[in-house]
């Protein structure tokens, strides 16, 4: 345990030139300068490696999925071996009643100095019910968890937003853990899923500089979430031209156009895909000609349909319609009341013109 | 020149007795003036109702065309700054009605009482809430005879304060809100208005709704306000639309 990432790596067969490299990537992808090399460098030769402990409650695995893709090959590796596999559901190789003493023994030993990751959010209805791990709610595991922890990184959209689970009527009332967890800061690392490239910069800044990285309003690291996918967007000039694509597979669909009528999110969506992009910066969704569905974003799966871009609001008489058409119903309503009072007011002042035989304009002296 | 307010001429009780709140009631309901005209909107007040007006008007078509775009053109982007232009038109039109706003809130202050009225409704008064009620009738044709009034009715004050002053606050926030997006989440006026996405969930794209829908309040309002104006213009004891031109209000009382 009292290895530091450097030995661990090295152990596995890494050479110190690719180690470097990963030095200088996560010091790229951090948005600091090259000086930062080294100090990356010397904290991975010299820190005991900090344990990180990755819970899985309601989710997909998508996270997880992505986070072993990262990027470049060196990343996983590291990543492998600052993570304490002993506890990591999808990749730990014990199970049982020994994954979970292992559990036990990792809060124990490393008490208030082990990183807890979580995929997922507990589901709250039914005391939990709705999600077990090793016999007991996830809701438990996590609380238990939390409690001894350094800091929290909320991995996902579900751990951060609640995501499709916590999408109307949520059933389960799935909840995201900020609102479980509320003693410990809380790291959001939100997306379905969020880029690898994100996730291993998150986790290596926290183990270089032993401390949380710049968050936003919302929780969230702001080098990779400080601005929206539209304000990075290559399609941006675009958008600002006024060349749009107007249905997929139109002229400007082939060109590349701006896909803002069709519905992308970018312009509502804070995320790191227009600049890291994803599988090694291959592409990201916009890029591949599909707008951004904005699955880093609170409730994403209610602001639909992914391909308009204002939201339909369920309006009182039960039909489906969004603000505008809500609004030129409404507008259209008012004018034409505002047009059948006219009509009726020209009529009553017709009518009390003649009623009154008298002239119309007695200006003097009325009261 | 006769410059007489609602509450210049001594009625049962003395002016020195009123209190801060019986002025705003009583400025708010039905005058007995036998003035013929009273200056009523000073310079300022009207300067705002101009720029204002011209503002929504930009910011409504400009909105709209942020949303709904005209469709696409072609050729090379940089020869094209269709989108662009129009966001600058909104976006200057926005701040120019923020500030515009803020001067009319000082106004509020230091002007006569009529600047005040719309952000003041007398709710804790019966007779307001009475001379609400006639005011309805009036239109629902159920009352012969208009009241009649020096500043706004009452009916029009309310529908001024929840149609016109509450969707602009609304819509002056959601609005820099989603102007400080473009600045990203460490700039000091998301620092500002950060918060206001906090009112919607953190939800940005609930916020643009919002921001849609206040504007519709707003489009509502101004059918109303423009067909009253000139409806109370023909029809009531007050003059309306040339009230807002020049400042004075003239009495015209045609029916005994």
């Amino acid at each position: 345990m009292a290895d530091t990432f450097y030995e661990l790596i090295r152990k596995q067969g890494v050479s110190r030139r690719s180690f470097m490299k990963f030095c200088s990537l996560t010091a790229t992808s951090l948005g600091l300068s090259p000086a930062y090399v080294g100090q990356i460098a010397r904290a991975m030769e010299t820190k005991p490696r900090t344990p990180v402990v990755w819970l899985n409650g309601l989710e997909c695995t998508c996270c997880s999925e992505s986070f072993i893709r990262s990027g470049h090959p060196l990343v996983s590796d590291v990543v492998l071996s600052m993570l304490s596999l002993d506890y990591a559901h999808v990749l730990m190789a014990s199970a049982g009643k020994q994954a979970e003493q292992i559990l036990h023994d990792i809060r124990e030993e490393h008490k208030g100095n082990y990183i807890l990751a979580v995929e997922g959010n507990p589901p709250l209805n039914e005391d939990g019910m709705y999600c077990i791990i090793g016999g007991r709610p996830f809701v438990e595991q996590l609380k238990e968890m939390a409690a001894d922890a350094k800091a929290v990184i909320a991995w996902g959209s579900c751990a951060s937003n609640g995501c499709v689970q916590a999408a109307a009527p949520n059933p389960t009332r799935a909840t995201p853990i900020h609102k479980v967890i509320r003693d410990k800061p809380i790291i959001k690392v939100p997306g379905c899923p969020p880029i690898a490239e994100v996730m291993t910069g998150v986790i290596t800044y926290m183990l270089t500089f032993d401390r949380v990285p710049p968050l936003d309003r919302l929780g969230r690291p702001q080098m990779f979430y400080g601005q929206r996918i539209h304000d990075k967007c290559y399609r941006r000039p675009h958008f600002d031209a006024g060349q749009f694509a107007e249905a997929w597979d139109d002229e400007g669909s082939r060109k590349g156009y701006c896909l803002y009528k069709m519905g992308c999110r970018g312009p509502t969506t804070y995320n790191a895909c227009s600049t890291v992009r994803w599988n090694e910066g291959v592409s990201f969704p916009i890029q591949s000609g599909h707008g951004c569905i904005g699955c880093s974003e609170e409730e994403f799966w209610d602001n639909g349909p992914f391909y308009d871009r204002l939201a339909k609001v369920n309006t009182p008489l039960g039909a489906e319609a969004n603000a505008d058409q809500i609004g030129l119903m409404a507008s259209g309503v008012v004018g034409a009341a505002v047009a059948a009072h006219a009509g009726l007011s020209a009529l009553k002042r017709a009518r009390d013109k003649s009623a009154s035989a008298k002239p119309e304009k007695v200006d003097e002296g009325a009261e | 020149m006769v410059n007489t307010t609602a509450d210049s001429k001594p009625t049962k009780s003395s002016p020195q007795k009123d209190s801060v709140l019986d002025r705003i009631v009583k400025g708010a309901t039905e005058t007995t003036t036998p003035a013929e005209k009273v200056y009523v909107y000073e310079a300022p007040l009207r300067l705002w109702h101009w720029v204002n007006a011209i503002c929504i008007v930009l910011l409504c078509v400009t909105g709209y065309l942020i949303a709904s775009p005209p469709p696409s053109v072609y050729g090379e982007a940089s020869d094209h700054f269709i989108l662009g232009n129009i966001r600058m038109v909104h976006f200057a039109a926005g701040q120019v009605l923020a500030v515009a706003f803020l001067g009319r809130i000082y106004w509020a202050f230091v002007g006569n009482y009529h600047a005040r009225q719309i952000f003041l409704l007398p709710v804790w008064s019966g007779k307001w809430w009475g001379e609400v009620w006639h005011e309805i009738k009036w239109y629902a044709f159920a009352a012969r005879r208009p009241k009649k009034y020096v500043g706004h009715n009452p009916l029009a004050q309310l529908a001024m304060f929840f149609l016109l002053i509450v969707p602009l606050v609304l819509q002056i926030l959601t609005g820099f809100a989603l102007y400080a997006e473009g600045a990203g989440t460490n700039s000091w006026m998301h620092a500002m208005f950060g918060w206001v996405f906090g009112l919607f969930g953190n939800n940005s794209f609930a916020v643009h709704t919002y921001h849609h829908l206040f504007m519709w309040f707003i489009v509502v309002f101004s059918i109303i306000h423009i067909y009253a104006a000139v409806r109370e213009d023909i029809m009531s004891r007050q003059s309306l639309i040339s009230t807002m031109v020049s400042g004075w209000r003239y009495f015209k009382d045609d029916e005994k």
